[in-house]
């Protein structure tokens, strides 16, 4: 299986530590993963912003760089909900809607596509918070959502509940957005703020050591947050806890 | 009886004055991050706000969780909308003339102008100087009381929130709970300045009395009565109005004139279908089954009178309009407000408009594409919105497109299109990427500049900025697996 590894422009160039761990743990499931080293961006930014033309150049390089793969693996949530929902700012060829059809975030991949039943190198013995990003959970499903009427269920924690020594604890209002929104963490700085420091204070409540999350940019943001207001908590994407961080 | 004894009690408004509303300069875009930002400069007032919210949406949570068929219900609920949007000049002609069966006189307005002049006629005809009315968002929508203040008639409020409201000069901040981000001290001044109530006084059951007392004799000496109504029903003519404090009651029974406002949206086609929607509004709303009051107005008392007032005011444009149309099918429940994260720290007069929230955001620019052009960017896109609707309005998609639409327009700052422009281009290019993400020797690495650059540096304002680390993932990549490509 030939997998094209996305690694989203600031996971490159903030979080190169989310990238090796998706690349490595890719790798133990005997992939063929490819870095196609000339990509940037899925357009995100700005057709996110209204800008949709200006992500026509992001967007049509994305799909030469990805086209071919069996499937296409990145570790942000909010960037795969971008190209499966809303990159239409490229016309809709063969080519473009095969990429998009062929993407997949790493936890939904790990937990639909592999069906991984174990995760022997992992040990992670701490309390951990899961931080759904709202492009995971509203936009990919990866998880039951609080506001509907459904059964439980959450692909991240169905993956995380396989880590030794982990113990999950859970924020009083689960599904509350972070407020990172991209440029609504500058635009509307002082209430993105606001809700980011609410997150974490509730994640503290909780006794979290550790927010987990599949979106490195809501744990940019929130941990920008706990640093400013002094909470003690760490952050790490669930790409190294799977891939064995601090094992 | 509570009594304040200190200033420095928590929530005391002396020493945490009431927070204000976005600042109206005409036709220039509301600036909602300002007014938000004043907001949260007010702890006491942002936290109760914030809790007094999540409560609710908590209540929605366990009233949905009483109902099996609650998803079914929200399909239906759509559906049946869907359906009369999509027919509505036969469902409102099937109104008019049902209504008028019943003996109600019925009335077109095409516009908010058009609205205030009918009822001003209609209450000259009987002479009527005093009007008391229910909650209506449609008739702060259309400027009446302003209006009709201009014409010497005044105008009395009914529904506690939407008098403390008006007492104080300012407009509902909620479509349900209008004065919601008021402490009870705040209440507590208003009606000291406007009823005289003891100031130091805010015990919420003491206030409410003393409104009471205050409003019950303009009540009873009323020339005339108006309410709102959540639901026409096509079928019988029907006008339905959902209340809790039983205050639409008096004013359509107590008059002899019962004018109706109502937008063209409102109909539904049969009476049975009133049992999904009465069994959704307030479960979304309060969390509470059922409004206390659930009263079906079908026609003038006798030797009375009943007008129903149907108001276009924008509604059919917005039929028109392929993405957006949908937002018709809003019940104004509030459910996306209260559980939208965005709206429970800013404060609903932050918008600077009739409606704000969520569902404010997709409906505030086609009234105003230009003053309104900064709403649908107050929104982190998250969602909640869509899901807690009843009748399923994809709000959070409609925000998504509204920014779309606004870009084309022009309605955004320059600063804004001139750095999406800079990053697009940028983006498109691996080589030109490379070299701005790996200029090593600023203190941020440029790429995150497009984000955060806006003059302000706002970004670090209320938070720390990231920590660039000593390379990027693709100079790892070359390090050690430079061969394999």
């Amino acid at each position: 299986m030939k997998i094209g590894l996305f690694i989203p422009c600031f996971i490159d160039a903030f979080f190169p530590e989310v990238g090796i761990a998706t690349l490595q743990l890719l790798e133990r499931f005997d992939l063929n993963v490819v870095y196609p080293p000339d990509q940037t961006c899925c357009g995100q930014p700005m057709a996110n912003s209204g800008f949709e033309t200006d992500a026509s150049g992001a967007e049509a390089l994305f799909v030469r760089n990805f086209d071919g793969f069996d499937y296409v693996v990145g570790p942000s949530g909010s960037c795969v909900h971008h190209i499966r929902h809303h990159f239409t700012a490229v016309e809709q060829t063969a080519a473009v809607e095969g990429v998009r059809a062929r993407t997949y975030e790493l936890v939904e991949f790990l937990h639909d596509i592999l069906k991984v039943d174990a995760f022997p190198w992992a040990r992670f013995p701490h309390k951990v918070g899961l931080h759904n990003s709202c492009g995971t959970l509203r936009g990919l499903g990866h998880a039951s959502a609080s506001e509907l009427r459904e059964p439980h269920f959450s692909k991240p924690e169905a993956l995380l509940s396989k880590v030794g020594g982990l113990e999950l604890v859970a924020a009083s209002r689960p599904d509350e957005c972070c407020g990172f929104g991209g440029l609504f963490s500058v635009f509307n700085e002082s209430v993105s703020a606001k809700m980011g420091s609410d997150k974490v204070q509730d994640f503290a409540k909780a006794k979290a050591e550790y927010i987990v999350s599949a979106d490195s940019s809501c744990l940019m943001h929130q941990r920008g947050c706990a640093e400013r207001d002094n909470v003690s908590i760490k952050f790490i994407h669930i790409a190294q806890i799977l891939n064995g961080a601090g094992a | 009886m509570r009594k304040s004894t200190s200033d420095d009690r928590p929530g005391n408004s002396k020493i945490e004055p009431q927070p204000r509303g976005a600042r109206n300069k005409g036709n220039r875009p509301i600036d909602q991050a300002e007014a938000a930002e004043r907001f949260l400069a007010t702890p006491h007032h942002q936290k109760q706000h914030d809790e007094r919210l999540w409560t609710l949406r908590q209540r929605r949570d366990d009233q949905m969780w009483s109902m099996p068929e609650w998803e079914q219900m929200r399909t239906l609920a759509s559906a049946i909308k869907e359906h009369t949007l999509s027919h509505l000049d036969t469902y409102l002609e099937m109104f008019e003339t049902n209504a008028k069966a019943n003996g109600v006189v019925v009335h077109w307005a095409k516009d908010a102008a058009e609205h205030n002049s009918i009822v001003q006629r209609v209450l000259e005809r009987r002479g009527a100087r005093t009007l008391i009315k229910s909650k209506s968002m449609l008739t702060e929508e259309c400027g009446l009381r302003a209006d009709l203040a201009k014409a010497g008639v005044e105008v009395i409020e009914t529904d506690l929130g939407e008098r403390i409201q008006q007492l104080d000069g300012e407009d509902p901040s909620h479509v349900v709970v209008p004065a919601v981000h008021k402490l009870r001290t705040d209440v507590a001044k208003v009606f000291a300045a406007t009823i005289g109530s003891d100031p130091d006084n805010d015990d919420p059951h003491h206030l409410a009395g003393a409104q009471r007392d205050a409003t019950r004799p303009l009540i009873l000496n009323a020339d005339a009565g108006m309410t709102g109504a959540n639901f026409l029903v096509a079928e019988t003519g029907a006008v339905v109005v959902c209340t809790n404090e039983g205050n639409a009651d008096l004013c359509a029974n107590i008059p002899d004139l019962h004018i109706v406002s109502v937008g063209i949206e409102k109909l539904i086609p049969r009476s049975e279908d009133l049992a999904i929607f009465v069994r959704m509004l307030s479960r979304s709303a309060l969390g509470s089954p059922i409004t206390q009051y659930t009263s079906h107005f079908r026609g003038p008392r006798q030797g009375g009178e009943m007008h129903v007032v149907l108001v276009d005011n924008g509604r059919s444009e917005r039929l028109g309009m392929e993405e957006f149309w949908t937002s018709l099918k809003c019940i104004r429940c509030g459910a996306c407000m209260n559980t939208c994260p965005v709206y429970r720290r800013s404060g609903g007069l932050s918008y600077g408009a009739t409606y704000s929230g969520p569902i404010g955001l997709i409906i505030d620019p086609t009234f105003n594409a230009r003053k309104y052009s900064n709403l649908p960017f107050a929104s982190t896109l998250n969602g909640s919105c869509t899901s807690v609707c009843p009748v399923k309005i994809n709000i959070h998609e409609q925000i998504y497109a509204w920014r779309k639409v606004l870009v084309r327009k022009h309605e955004t700052p320059f600063v804004k299109r001139a750095a999406m422009k800079a990053a697009g281009a940028v983006l498109a290019r691996p080589a030109v990427y490379r070299a701005t993400v790996e200029r090593t020797n600023e203190a941020l690495a440029s790429l995150p500049r497009f984000a955060i650059y806006n003059g302000l540096n706002a970004w670090g304002k209320n938070r720390e900025m990231p920590h660039p680390p000593a390379e990027t993932f693709h100079q790892w990549f070359i390090k050690n697996r430079g061969g394999k490509r």
